[in-house]
């Protein structure tokens, strides 16, 4: 049974000012053209201008479609700009599509973002209700569970206090367990897995994987953790600039969606993730050239990282780096106040500075691995972060048999060892 | 088998509960959709009242200083500088009344005319019917002008016991009419401007100015008496005028009162009422593309 049908959905955006904003702009703009004169707040140039605009248009979304089965968990991947945003709009009527139809069976309910309408007045009590009504709850519904909803949220205690005394770790967790208890036979759900601190999230990824799993319900999600898409979901829908690229399953799409992010592009700053004013970029090589894709064998992985950047201020930074496996999952970290460097540490002053990173790797099985790093602050704050921008292709790790020791049979790191009969 | 397709397509067609188009049918408002929503009609009057109630110590007070405040600032310049005429009903009154009621119809209208605007963080995250917003700032103004009716009542009685010249009758029993009709005209005018100040923005600028003139174009702080017969018929446009007039008519025993001006102002709330119920229909769909 086909719970939503999607047919040739496309989005169509003008770029730029819609229109001048105000009456008054307009108006005089009437009078102008009436008057026979040029338009008075148009761009120099006049009609060659106002050609072009009418090709300023970018379609976030071209002819997409795609049925999801009832009971499925449907992803949907893809870069920044890539109309994810845009399709979950569409289907949760935020906007309307500018052709196509989409049909569905039941009521669709999405988390685009939890906490929505909470008012900082009312009390956790009031704003679960009306939380839960804007989300498309009827009262009984939000009755009927709201003994269960508080008890998820852990803030019992604190229910009858108005949330703006709340901590926001309490404010989020009372808004993603009223959002969790939404009944829709079609829930949307968009990197909602980002809140809270590890054991929340803990629960709510449990939440949803019984949301989907036991409760049979419908459940497009949207992520860029790729491990909880390849945990939760059935099948992935792979978008590029505003267009299908592929129907699969997770594992082949994840591989696919993650090897497109570094061959298409090459510049660095593409995968800045977070950046302070204090900081800019200067230059960044990876073992010395600025290749971001780099080939090693298994027993030889030496990863050199030289970044370069200006301070606008004097700031006390430390460099980390993470290793992610091809889905995304944490494979390993290097902080150096971990290591045997003590002045991990550098307290530099206004103006440029290089610092150079050599970090040796254990014997890491075959397959993809992709590298963070940035500048923190201790690990209390993040000045710059590259988020997977660097791709590492181990091969060899085969046995004298010639076996190939990989990623998903043998794990990501190979022990060394011995084993003998005494 | 290609027969057998199409059967099961079509059955599953009919199943279908909910359609997204690009455009909807201009007729189909989806009526039904808001009264699967009313819960979250009245949570939303629920919240309006009570955080004003906790924002402030004096939130409650001030329900009640706003009109009286207003009505002293009226008696004072036109009632004892300008002497404007009250048809010799008290002055404080007959400025009281006309204020109770005049601001029903004017926050009913600001208020709704600012729904897209003061709203778009929630329409940009979840969907329901839009026309609930502005719905229910109609209903929590009712609440509000519970609390100056109230206030109005006490100084009434006050007058009547006190023999003052003040003629109630049956007129009175009208009132859920005049309250209908002027959260009708204030709700269709609210949501044609919300509409049209998506793509307009100094619009909104334009309403609070406007309806401090509409004051004036209204008899508010007038009787339509003291207007010279041959150009009555200029207010009488206004549908606020016969609806407050009639008002006055019903609690002071004065006013101009003609059962024709008063259907005139029914029909054009219904004007009002329709026009914007197809115009905010139009917008809400794409609104969010423009902000």
């Amino acid at each position: 049974m086909i719970a939503i049908k999607v047919t040739d959905i496309s989005k169509k955006y003008r770029l730029g000012v819609f229109s001048s904003q105000t009456l008054s702009q307009d108006i005089s703009r009437w009078l102008a053209t009436l008057k026979g004169k040029e338009d008075p707040l148009g761009k120099l140039g006049g009609s060659e201008s106002r050609k072009k605009d009418k090709n300023e248009y970018v379609w976030a979304l071209k002819d997409i479609n795609f049925d999801v089965n009832e009971g499925e968990v449907f992803g949907i991947i893809g870069k920044n700009g890539a109309g994810k945003s845009t399709l979950l709009k569409i289907l949760s009527r935020i906007t309307g599509p500018t052709t196509g139809v989409i049909k569905a069976r039941g009521r669709i309910a999405s988390l685009l973002e939890v906490g929505t309408g909470f008012h900082p007045e009312l009390t956790g009590r009031e704003n679960t209700f009306l939380n839960g009504a804007i989300l498309g709850m009827k009262k009984s519904e939000i009755h009927s569970k709201f003994e269960e909803i508080v008890e998820f949220s852990g803030v019992e205690k604190y229910i009858d206090t108005p949330v703006k005394r709340y901590s926001s770790g309490m404010y989020v967790r009372l808004a993603f367990a009223v959002a969790a208890h939404l009944e829709p036979e079609i829930l949307i759900i968009d990197e909602v897995l980002a809140v809270g601190d590890a054991e929340f999230q803990e629960k709510a990824f449990g939440k949803m994987k019984a949301v989907s799993s036991g409760e049979g319900r419908t459940v497009l999600f949207v992520s860029h953790n790729m491990g909880a898409v390849e945990k939760l979901c059935n099948r992935v829908l792979f978008l590029e600039d505003g267009r299908k690229v592929r129907i699969d399953q997770p594992g082949l799409i994840i591989e696919q969606y993650l090897s497109s992010k570094n061959t298409q592009k090459v510049d660095i700053s593409d995968y800045i993730k977070v950046k302070s004013e204090y900081v800019d970029v200067n230059k960044v090589e990876i073992n010395g050239a600025s290749n971001l894709k780099l080939h090693f064998e298994a027993d030889d992985i030496n990863l050199e990282i030289a970044l370069s950047f200006t301070l606008k201020k004097q700031l006390n930074i430390t460099f980390f780096m993470r290793v992610f496996d091809h889905l995304g999952v944490l494979v390993g970290s290097f902080f150096p106040e971990r290591g045997e460097n003590l002045n991990y540490t550098f307290d530099l002053a206004k103006g440029e500075h290089t610092i150079v990173n050599r970090l040796k790797f254990p014997n890491l099985s075959t397959g993809k691995y992709f590298v963070s790093f940035g500048l923190s602050r201790g690990t209390i704050e993040n000045y710059l972060f590259f988020d997977k921008a660097v791709q590492l292709d181990i091969t060899g790790n085969t046995t004298s048999s010639g076996r190939v020791f990989n990623q998903t049979s043998d794990g990501y790191f190979l022990l060394e060892g011995k084993a003998e009969r005494v | 088998m290609n027969d057998k397709n199409a059967v099961l397509e079509k059955e599953q067609d009919s199943k279908w509960t909910l359609e997204i188009l690009p455009k909807d049918k201009w007729w189909d408002l989806r009526i039904h959709e808001i009264w699967e929503y009313k819960d979250l009609l009245f949570l939303f009057v629920r919240r309006d009242f009570v955080s004003v109630y906790k924002q402030t110590l004096l939130g409650p007070i001030w329900f009640f200083l706003q009109p009286l405040m207003t009505t002293l600032i009226f008696t004072v310049i036109f009632g004892n500088l300008v002497k404007v005429s009250t048809d010799g009903t008290p002055r404080v009154l007959f400025y009281l009344l006309g204020i109770t009621f005049w601001s029903y119809f004017s926050e009913c209208l600001v208020k709704t005319s600012q729904t897209f605007k003061s709203n778009s963080h929630i329409f940009g995250k979840v969907y329901f019917p839009r026309l609930i917003v502005p719905l229910s700032l109609i209903l929590s103004n009712l609440i509000k002008f519970g609390v100056h009716f109230i206030l109005f009542l006490g100084f009434y009685f006050y007058f009547i016991f006190t023999d003052a010249p003040v003629h109630p009758n049956f007129a009175i029993l009208l009132l859920p009419l005049f309250l209908l009709m002027m959260a009708g005209i204030g709700l269709g005018f609210g949501i044609i401007i919300t509409s049209l100040t998506t793509r307009y923005r100094d619009l909104q600028f334009l309403v609070m100015f406007g309806v401090q003139l509409l004051m004036y174009a209204t008899p508010v702080v007038y009787p339509l008496s003291i207007v010279p017969v041959e150009s009555r018929w200029m207010l009488l446009l206004n549908p606020m005028t016969s609806i407050i007039e009639t008002v006055k008519y019903a609690f002071l025993g004065q006013g101009i009162v003609d059962p024709l001006h008063l259907a005139y102002s029914f029909v054009a709330m219904v004007g009002f009422l329709m026009l914007g119920l197809l115009i905010f229909h139009k917008v809400e769909k794409n609104f969010y593309d423009t902000i």
